[in-house]
């Protein structure tokens, strides 16, 4: 069954020196509890893309079709942002709490929910914290919790480990893996990094330097569930190496144009 | 190594001051003998501050914090005494607290007015003349007079101030409209628009007009200070709220009013303190009640004491009314430690 169906998709912005085109006739289908990973240089609309199908920004051109599961309350998506964007203002339980919040479930049970996920992200211990209170890793927990204890039909990540240290977001990684073999939902995940998009994905998609174009598309038939220690299999390494293959020029390309960009 | 040093420290502040003393030149270089005294105290206490075990050194700086005042006072005392300074115009701490004991205890018959009001009074009087007899000592403290015109003032500006400040931080057309007109009238000092309020208020010389001008110079630095709070929260905030299904009414509890909060805070402690200026320099000019009364009062007479009494109580005022504000932040944003 085909869970979100994204068709033409393009997004041109305005902005001082003309039109600047960050999606360029993007399509993308996504079946019912597939992990897709979304991979490509800076500046090349994958972030765009995401907010589209968030709905948090509107397509130039194009459709969105989310399906939902017969006679389900759930809510569509819940994004997890690169920056966390927990509330400073609200205890780790009560943003986890949030989404069930809005939706007008009563305290007792979405504080209850919120504790089970506080549980399998290992951070119960902390539910009356304030996030200035947590280091960047626990802060992202929170954020995925946040957008798991929702239960929404459809998860999408945006660079969700991007700006956390190398070994908290191995830490990371494992639990991701290790939460999502639960309930397997589907998930569109963007990240710059291929070892990333191999270890956790389904499928790996390239996309072009600016403007964003589907470039390549990768199965990962790698067994799941998966463990970190997979990385340093010699079936990893080749995957990465063949990815990277794809992905190198529009690297290189986009950051040329950064460099042009400096010199104008 | 610290101990000698302490110890030549110490020597060159008493030689110092006995050989000052000595050649008699105090009378005409204090200000210069005072001032490398306290760089001779500086540098003494950082180096004990060198030998304080770490878990004594908050206690250590708490320390230091309340002797100042205690040293500055001390020596203002001495300084008074000694005959450097006029004791008519400066007087001496001592003479200072007295006045102020002097001006709590009695009533003025005069102006029907005390300092504090008497509270002490209060059973007997609740006993014989009742409720209203209560009330009057109450109407006849300078304090209660101040805090009040501040408090209903502050109340009286702030509130409408906070929701201006909102509505100009979300609407931007509003937002274009009043902006500049805000900014040109935040700038005019408040209590130039005292003589307009007396126009205004049917009693020129009443409460009205007093309280207007703390309401209105409270209200622009609040308004002011909410909008860049509103303004000030980070969009992907605004964009989880709509990621997780908030309606209007809930982003704006949930993330406006939290997200602005502190910034909103910021401009209440400005509009406090303003407000605590213009109401002392109200009373100046016109009021027969209230603490700047007292000051302004005591100085035409010149009875200096007094008027030194009355500036210390305005200074508790300030910090108390800080205090309270403080307190009142803490409880609405935890999260902030």
């Amino acid at each position: 069954m085909i869970k979100i169906k994204a068709q033409n998709i393009s997004k041109i912005y305005d902005s001082a020196n003309g039109k600047i085109t960050a999606l360029d006739d993007f399509s993308l289908e996504v079946e019912d509890g597939e992990f897709v990973c979304l991979v490509g240089p800076s500046g090349c609309g994958k972030s765009t893309f995401l907010r589209i199908l968030a709905g948090l920004e509107p397509a130039t051109s194009g459709s969105i079709n989310i399906a939902r599961s017969p006679n389900s309350t759930k809510p569509v998506n819940n994004v997890v942002f690169q920056e966390y964007a927990i509330f400073p203002w609200k205890t780790v339980i009560n943003n986890v709490a949030f989404g069930l919040e809005m939706r007008g479930i009563g305290k007792k049970q979405r504080q209850e929910i919120a504790m089970s996920w506080l549980e399998k992200v290992a951070l119960s211990k902390f539910a009356n914290y304030y996030p200035s209170q947590l280091s960047g890793g626990m802060k992202q927990r929170v954020s995925i919790a946040r957008a798991l204890a929702n239960d929404p039909e459809v998860l999408l990540m945006d660079e969700p480990l991007g700006a956390l240290d190398a070994q908290t977001r191995t830490v990371l990684q494992a639990e991701l893996l290790r939460i999502w073999e639960k309930d397997r939902k589907t998930v569109v995940y963007i990240t710059h990094s291929i070892e990333e998009a191999i270890l956790l994905g389904d499928r790996v998609i390239i996309m072009t330097a600016q403007p964003g174009r589907l470039k390549e598309t990768f199965e990962i038939d790698l067994a799941r569930p998966r463990e970190i220690e997979l990385t340093a299999t010699a079936e990893f390494a080749k995957l990465s190496g063949i990815i990277w293959q794809a992905l190198k020029d529009e690297v290189k390309q986009a950051y040329d144009a950064q460099m042009m960009d400096k010199v104008d | 190594m610290t101990k000698t040093r302490l110890l030549i420290i110490f020597i060159i502040f008493i030689a110092l001051n006995i050989f000052i003393s000595l050649l008699n030149l105090w009378q005409s270089i204090w200000w210069l003998i005072l001032f490398v005294d306290f760089v001779l105290v500086v540098a003494f206490a950082e180096q004990v501050a060198t030998i304080i075990p770490l878990k004594y050194q908050k206690l250590y700086q708490r320390a230091l914090a309340i002797s100042f005042p205690i040293f500055v006072l001390i020596t203002w005392e001495l300084i008074v005494n000694a005959g450097i300074l006029n004791p008519r115009w400066f007087p001496p701490p001592t003479k200072i607290a007295a006045a102020l004991w002097d001006l709590t205890i009695n009533y003025d018959r005069f102006n029907k007015t005390s300092l504090f009001g008497r509270p002490w009074l209060a059973p007997s009087v609740l006993q014989s003349d009742g409720w209203p007899a209560v009330w009057s000592l109450f109407t006849e403290s300078h304090v209660l007079t101040t805090l009040w015109r501040v408090f209903f003032g502050f109340i009286i500006g702030a509130i409408p101030g906070i929701l201006l400040g909102i509505i100009m931080g979300l609407n931007k057309t509003i937002r274009m409209m009043l902006d500049a007109t805000m900014s040109a009238v935040y700038v005019l000092p408040k209590i130039a628009i005292f003589p307009i309020m007396m126009l205004i208020f049917p009693n020129p010389f009443g409460e009205g007009p007093k309280i207007a001008v703390v309401a209105i110079s409270a209200f622009f630095l609040v308004a002011i200070s909410t909008m860049a709070g509103v303004r000030d929260i980070d969009p992907v905030f605004l964009q989880v709220a709509k990621n997780f299904g908030a309606n209007r009414r809930q982003t704006f509890w949930h993330v406006i009013v939290p997200g602005a909060l502190p910034i909103i805070f910021s401009g209440l402690r400005l509009a406090l303190g303003t407000a605590l200026i213009v109401i002392v320099a109200i009373e100046f000019i016109r009021a027969q009640i209230g603490v700047g009364y007292v000051v302004f009062y005591h100085w035409q007479i010149l009875a200096t004491d007094k008027m030194y009494a009355g500036l210390f109580v305005v200074m508790v005022l300030g910090i108390l009314l800080t205090f309270i504000l403080q307190a009142i932040e803490r409880w609405l944003m935890p999260w902030r430690k």
